[in-house]
């Protein structure tokens, strides 16, 4: 006890995010009472609990869309007002902006922190080279197919160079063979650019799949019930999913996930 | 045994229907103007009430060429825009910023919403009273009335933009103004379109009311109440014809203009 609270005030070097205490009610009932959370550097970490536990508000209290009654959440061992994160919503369709170009959208951090027009122009030249995107950006984000609009917006969110990139259950809006093309182009990337992420999914098998660590949480209030490391070599391919590895963690999560439900 | 002799008569006859369709929307037209003219020469009607709509449309074009019809049409429409441009001008920001706290709205709502019931003929003999029987008078009263309209519009428009887009602006770092500026305004478009549509149909209505009571020299209101006094029933049906295009073509005209403007509409 006296050891984790020694620890409080300076975040170990390799964690990105760290929760202490955190609170939440919704109109009087309790959804998050002293969580404590830390989320390691360097790792794509998926979060996978049963519905209403609060999965989507933990990682909006984190990248501060919602407020939290009490507690501290720390990125970087720095506020999360003064650092810089990467955020994707759930639906493509209701948080792009269609009344500006596909380039503006994803070129719109930048613009809202005073960048120049040529500097956001090169950055986000470089970055659709880095990521090997080829999309005709000049036209309007409905013109694409959804797969390539949340493509849109994780781009978006990756051109002012975040911290940690957080994804909302980026798939849930998709088809399954988008899913397909954006889970990969998600991968890329997490390769290419070694950004920590941390993803909220409602698939048991997308949360593995791309993760180094699953989170499971309990239901209400909500607690962590296990913290599961997956460790297959990437790029995982649809190889991966018959793998004897993913199999047995993916099984391990659903024992977890099926005993916290009977509780 | 139809469906297999019906092979090739049946590319004819689709072909035929795709025409059919295109020409559709002037049915009606043409049924109105046959039952018109029906009942003109039918003798049902006292010619003198009703002359036939070939007569009309002579009168129209006569008027309208050789006739002072445009100087009556040119001051309605001068009129109608002058009262639209006030409202729009006044109307589109103060409604954006009445949307953008809801609080201010509600607070308002009342107020906007009575008016916006009151049919603003109601009002013209209070705008007489307080401007005079002035063109200014005529103008000030459509005003009012399209003002409210475009008024609420916007603000609405505001109030029920996408939560979702607000808060990605946030999450993105735009402050206040930003996410004012960047979203809120676009999002509130739509509807704001529908207001200035709605608006300067009322406008135009107002005007064409304010006209004939109000009293004026020119204007289609004006030529449609004198035109009646005199029996000169031919100029009437021709200049109410020429009013009704007039609404008409305002409102195709705007919801083109709102279909280049708001392009993701509906997408």
């Amino acid at each position: 006890m006296v050891e984790v609270n020694a620890h409080t005030r300076i975040a170990p070097p390799d964690a990105c995010v760290q929760i202490e205490g955190l609170c939440k009610s919704f109109s009087g009932q309790v959804l998050y009472e002293d969580f404590d959370l830390t989320l390691p550097n360097h790792q794509f970490v998926s979060i996978f609990g049963p519905n209403g536990c609060g999965k989507s508000t933990l990682i909006n209290m984190i990248s501060g869309l919602i407020p939290f009654d009490r507690g501290t959440i720390l990125i970087n061992g720095k506020p999360m007002r003064r650092s810089r994160i990467g955020y994707v919503f759930q639906n493509y369709r209701d948080s792009l902006f269609p009344w500006m170009s596909a380039f503006d959208n994803i070129a719109y951090p930048l613009k809202v922190k005073g960048m120049s027009q040529r500097d956001c122009r090169d950055r986000v030249e470089q970055l659709i080279e880095t990521f090997n995107i080829r999309l005709d950006l000049k036209r309007y984000p409905y013109s694409f197919s959804g797969g390539q609009q949340q493509l849109i917006s994780i781009l978006r969110a990756l051109v002012a160079d975040p911290e940690v990139l957080f994804l909302d259950e980026p798939f849930s809006a998709l088809d399954f063979e988008t899913t397909l093309f954006v889970r990969d182009k998600l991968q890329e990337i997490f390769m290419t650019a070694n950004l920590p992420m941390l993803m909220v999914v409602h698939n048991l098998e997308e949360a593995v799949y791309l993760a180094d660590t699953v989170l499971l949480l309990s239901k209400r209030p909500t607690h962590l019930v296990a913290r599961v490391p997956f460790d297959a070599p990437r790029p995982r391919t649809p190889d991966t999913l018959s793998s004897p590895e993913f199999i047995s963690v993916s099984r391990h999560c659903l024992d977890i996930f099926q005993e916290e439900m009977r509780k | 045994m139809i469906i297999q002799t019906g092979r090739s008569p049946s590319l004819s006859i689709g072909s035929l229907s795709i025409w059919v369709d295109r020409l559709l929307p002037l049915l009606g037209v043409v049924l109105l103007f046959a039952v018109w003219w029906l009942i003109a020469v039918s003798g049902w009607v006292n010619q003198v009430l009703l002359p036939t709509p070939f007569d009309t449309l002579v009168q129209l074009v006569s008027a309208t060429v050789t006739g002072n019809m445009l100087t009556d049409f040119g001051a309605t429409v001068l009129r109608t825009f002058e009262a639209f441009i006030i409202a729009a001008v006044i109307g589109v920001p103060l409604g954006v910023a009445l949307g953008s706290s809801e609080r201010l709205y509600r607070s308002v709502e009342f107020l906007i919403d009575f008016f916006r019931s009151t049919p603003a003929s109601a009002l013209i003999p209070m705008f007489i009273l307080f401007f005079g029987v002035s063109d200014f008078s005529k103008v000030i009263i459509a005003a009012f009335s399209a003002l409210l309209l475009i008024l609420f519009n916007s603000a609405y428009g505001v109030i029920n933009a996408k939560r979702s887009r607000i808060l990605a602006a946030k999450v993105m770092g735009a402050n206040r103004w930003q996410t004012f500026r960047d979203v809120l305004l676009w999002e509130s478009m739509p509807q704001t379109f529908i207001g200035l549509r709605s608006g300067i149909s009322i406008a135009l209505v107002i005007v064409i009311v304010a006209e004939m009571f109000i009293g004026t020299n020119q204007g289609l209101g004006k030529r449609i109440i004198d035109a009646q006094q005199v029996l000169n029933v031919k100029d009437m049906y021709a200049s109410i014809l020429i009013t009704g295009l007039l609404g008409y073509a305002l409102n195709m005209l705007f919801l083109v203009f709102e279909k280049r403007v708001i392009h993701w509409s509906g997408k």
